[in-house]
């Protein structure tokens, strides 16, 4: 009986959370635009897609953009998680602070803050100033990310490797790096696709020289969204699955 | 200097608490020694400070004639055998006892032939491609060992390297350490806080207690004549008497217990008057039964309290008149056979003269 | 020591560069603005004034902030209601499921989030699926009017928000040792007993992490309303939008976000009080 409950809510729960993803999915390959009814099926939409430059544009613009900040913040937040976990250094408790902050504050406080920010530099609206702001936003993931991971290692390790004579530079390369893979990929994907489906903060400190998929899509609200976007969006949802489930079958291989 | 390790002075702070307080010990070239204590005592912390991965506060190392107190873990010529072992996990058992080697741009036909050379001294060749979770403790701890050896280091240091075995494992491993360090020629600096354990291994023992050096001696000196009351707590079971010195004669001091008159050797050159301690270890104590023997000079009264049997030992706590309790040790000897005895059986007690200890009682 | 200071100056100094010239500085920047002058061609001029403040007490700005934290609040409330056996039954999981049924929460990620709640318009209105399927079974004999109302944005802000719950709390009750349960239990501990007294004060650093990650952006997701809502359903998130984008009063949007900041400081207090007061209180 108790399993019954467990179960059944679980389900149920699934159901909400997954209820959407398969209604766009069902519509990428419907006849028809948005009716309820089931028209038939047909891979137009994706005919339409792989013909409309200028959505596979910003799509590109997106991938770019998503690439280049997981990488920098991915550089950024390991060196400074391995130098935090090994040192003790004045500030610690600032330093937590402000990371936690990034990640509780709303998205829409960080978008204004950067484009305030952004405003009194006379930065101008496109690719960079999307760039330093998706870097800022991943940056703290990445720590946590880290952080978690290098709680659990034997802080010894680190010690035995310098005792052994090992540089900052090998202890970094030979000892850090592999034992932290497993954490980086996971931090590597998950700023991935935050930066990929941010809507909020790039909505403020973007501009009309670089756009991106999310903001495309939600210029095309208003007029409704043509079914080419379901289609788009089945096939991104492919493309990370397999992305990831590689990415978790990788680190099971011993 | 003589010592491979010279240690002048050393003091050390953690958050305002003195750690390791004047701490001056000399190390002598190829010894097995001890840094023997209860935990907290700064015996984990010295070695830390010799290994460089802790600064001292004042102070100064010598390793081998060489001031290295400002030195970083890289730059002294010891290497450590961390508790947990530090093994590499994402490395082979061959890779983790190359790291070293690799470290300082070994040539990798050398790398190769000393790692088996060294594997097959500590009978790990045929796992050299294992990886560490594949191995047993007592492998690990072996692989540990080989890793912190195959650099040739002047000191090696083992920070309770055996205290996460079994009882078992942890004596075939002790043996195994010693044959390791005579066969290696290294110094061992070694911390326990395991008495037995230091006993059985080392050249020498360093007993330490709140940051100080109790005293330094072999084994056997450490046994027979501690230094105080704290150095003889700490290595093995005692009982101790307070009692004060009667009379003094010759080269002889008379002294009562229980109002029973002793007396022995007057090493110490005590005075008449003086407050003593005098400490007696349970096996050195004989215990007879009433009836066993007839004259009972300057033997203490007494009746069994409990019988433990141990095997090859029985231990006896014996009630003395003033209803204190003692504990005796005898062995069982097959030609002996008075030694059962029954609770509430009445007895005698004493031990040979001079097998006990006479300490100048501080508190006092 | 001196490769190692360099090492360690340069990687924590890139750091604390990063996060003080573009989080600091740009909240900085928001205070700053919300006490400067509106002026239409500059946008704003740095002239102390209250004026801001004095227009976020107009009775319209205040029933959509009013409004907003009743919303936000009720989102919350739904997302712990479901977000808390949800995460314990997922914790208390076979070992070998566990990984997998905790991806799947996070895989709905995967898809942007406008367009999940865009397609909630197909699922919820008058003849969505919804509808479709409860007048079929015939539970209802009109189609409910669900869609731009209030209730399709707290369906909607539940649905993208309860991942953000559930990911703190399952953490929390990851790492919960369980048996301390099992001693509470011993101990003649009921269910209930158990529940309240050794299991909830154990993973309040958790319970607080998700509310805060729920409660803010619940009031700040402006596409949701946008989407989902009708015209009286827009939230602080539209108000400030506006005042930045169409409305041009910086000001008045910078204030409107010091709210949001204060409201953040305050939660985040006691975030700090609650994962002092249990020692594994890291956040995620």
């Amino acid at each position: 009986m108790k399993q019954l409950c467990k179960f059944s809510f679980s389900t149920l729960v699934y159901t909400f959370l997954y209820a959407p993803i398969i209604v766009l999915i069902l519509y990428s390959f419907n006849n028809a635009k948005y009716t309820l009814n089931w028209q038939g099926f047909t891979l137009r939409w994706y005919q339409l897609l792989l013909h409309d430059n200028q959505l596979l544009r910003t799509v590109g613009h997106s991938f770019i953009l998503a690439s280049l900040a997981t990488l920098i913040a991915l550089g950024i937040g390991t060196l400074a998680a391995v130098s935090a976990y090994r040192y003790r250094y004045r500030g610690q408790t600032l330093i937590y602070t402000l990371i936690i902050i990034l990640i509780l504050a709303p998205d829409i406080m960080i978008g204004i803050g950067l484009l305030l920010f952004y405003n009194i530099n006379h930065i101008s609206l496109g690719f960079i100033s999307l760039l330093l702001a998706h870097i800022t936003f991943c940056i703290p993931f990445v720590m946590l990310t880290l952080n978690s991971r290098l709680q659990t290692l034997d802080y010894s390790v680190f010690e035995a490797a310098k005792d052994l004579g090992a540089s900052e530079w090998t202890l970094l390369k030979k000892i850090a790096l592999p034992l932290l893979s497993p954490a980086l990929i996971s931090a590597a994907l998950l700023c991935f696709t935050l930066s990929f489906d941010d809507v909020i903060i790039s909505y403020f400190v973007s501009g009309p020289s670089f756009q991106i998929l999310p903001l495309k899509i939600y210029a095309m609200m208003r007029a409704g969204v043509a079914p080419e976007i379901n289609a788009l969006s089945t096939l991104l949802l492919i493309f990370t699955f397999i992305i990831v489930t590689t990415a978790t079958l990788l680190q099971k291989r011993p | 200097m003589a010592g491979i390790i010279e240690i002048h002075r050393l003091s050390k702070r953690f958050d305002q608490q003195l750690i390791l307080d004047d701490i001056s010990l000399t190390v002598n070239d190829g010894e097995f020694l001890t840094l023997l204590g209860p935990s907290g005592c700064g015996k984990t912390t010295l070695l830390r400070l010799i290994s460089g991965f802790e600064s001292c506060d004042s102070g100064q190392i010598f390793i081998r004639d060489k001031n290295v107190t400002q030195l970083t873990p890289q730059q002294r010529d010891v290497h450590t055998v961390f508790q947990s072992y530090a093994l590499f996990p994402h490395m082979t058992v061959f890779e983790n006892v190359a790291f070293g080697l690799r470290c300082s741009k070994v040539s990798t036909t050398e790398i190769k032939a000393r790692v088996e050379n060294i594997l097959a001294m500590v009978q790990l060749s045929d796992f050299s491609n294992r990886k560490p979770h594949q191995l047993s403790g007592g492998q690990q701890q072996r692989v540990a060992i080989a890793r912190a050896v195959v650099n040739e280091p002047l000191v090696l240091l083992l920070d309770e390297s055996l205290s996460s075995l079994d009882q078992q494992l942890r004596q075939s491993m002790q043996i195994e350490l010693k044959r390791l360090q005579r066969q290696l020629g290294i110094t061992f600096i070694f911390v326990t806080h395991d008495q037995e354990e230091a006993l059985a291994m080392s050249d020498r023992i360093v007993i330490m207690q709140d940051g100080h050096i109790i005293q330094v001696g072999t084994p056997r000196e450490v046994y027979e004549e501690p230094a105080n009351l704290t150095a003889a707590r700490f290595i093995g079971q005692l009982n101790i008497f307070t009692s004060r010195i009667n009379e003094v004669t010759e080269n002889q001091i008379h002294y009562s217990i229980e109002h029973i008159e002793r007396r022995c050797k007057n090493v110490k050159q005590l005075k008449k008057a003086d407050p003593i301690n005098v400490l007696v270890r349970p096996e050195d104590l004989r215990v007879w039964g009433e009836h066993e023997l007839d004259p009972t000079d300057h033997m203490l009264p007494g009746t069994i309290d409990e019988v433990i049997y141990k095997g090859s030992t029985v231990d006896l706590i014996v009630r003395l008149k003033s209803g204190r309790l003692i504990y005796a040790t005898e062995f069982f000897d097959e030609d002996d056979e008075n030694l059962f005895y029954n609770k509430g059986e009445s007895v005698w007690v004493n031990w040979l003269e001079n097998w006990e200890v006479i300490l100048i009682d501080e508190s006092a | 020591m001196n490769q190692r200071s360099a090492f360690k100056s340069l990687t924590i100094g890139t750091l604390v560069f990063w996060l003080i010239v573009f989080e600091l500085f740009p909240i900085a920047m928001i205070v700053l603005v919300s006490f400067s002058t509106a002026n239409s061609s500059t946008l704003y001029t740095y002239h102390f004034s209250l004026d801001a403040y004095r227009q976020l007490f107009n009775p319209i700005y205040i029933h959509v902030l009013l409004r907003s934290v009743k919303t936000a609040s009720i989102t919350t409330v739904f997302c712990l209601l479901i977000g808390y056996p949800f995460a314990y039954i997922l914790s208390r999981s076979k070992l070998r499921w566990k990984n997998l049924l905790f991806l799947f929460v996070i895989i709905p990620f995967w898809t942007s989030s406008l367009i999940r709640t865009y397609a909630m318009i197909a699922i919820l209105k008058s003849k969505g699926i919804i509808n479709s399927v409860l007048l079929h079974w015939g539970v209802i004999d009109h189609p409910l009017q669900v869609l731009f109302s209030n209730t399709a944005v707290i369906i909607g802000l539940v649905y993208n928000l309860l991942p953000f719950m559930i990911i703190p709390l399952y953490s929390n009750l990851e790492k919960l040792d369980y048996k301390l349960i099992e001693a509470a239990q011993d101990l003649g501990s009921n269910t209930w007993r158990t529940f309240f007294k050794i299991i909830i004060p154990m993973t309040k650093a958790g319970i607080i992490a998700g509310c805060i990650l729920v409660f803010l952006p619940a009031m700040t997701i402006f596409y949701i309303p946008e989407i989902l809502g009708g015209a009286k359903s827009l939230l602080m998130g539209n108000l400030i939008q506006d005042q930045f984008l169409f409305a041009l009063n910086w000001p008045l949007g910078a204030a409107s976000c010091v709210v949001l900041i204060v409201i953040l400081l305050l939660t985040l207090g006691i975030f700090w009080r609650a994962s002092r007061s249990n020692h594994r209180g890291a956040l995620l």
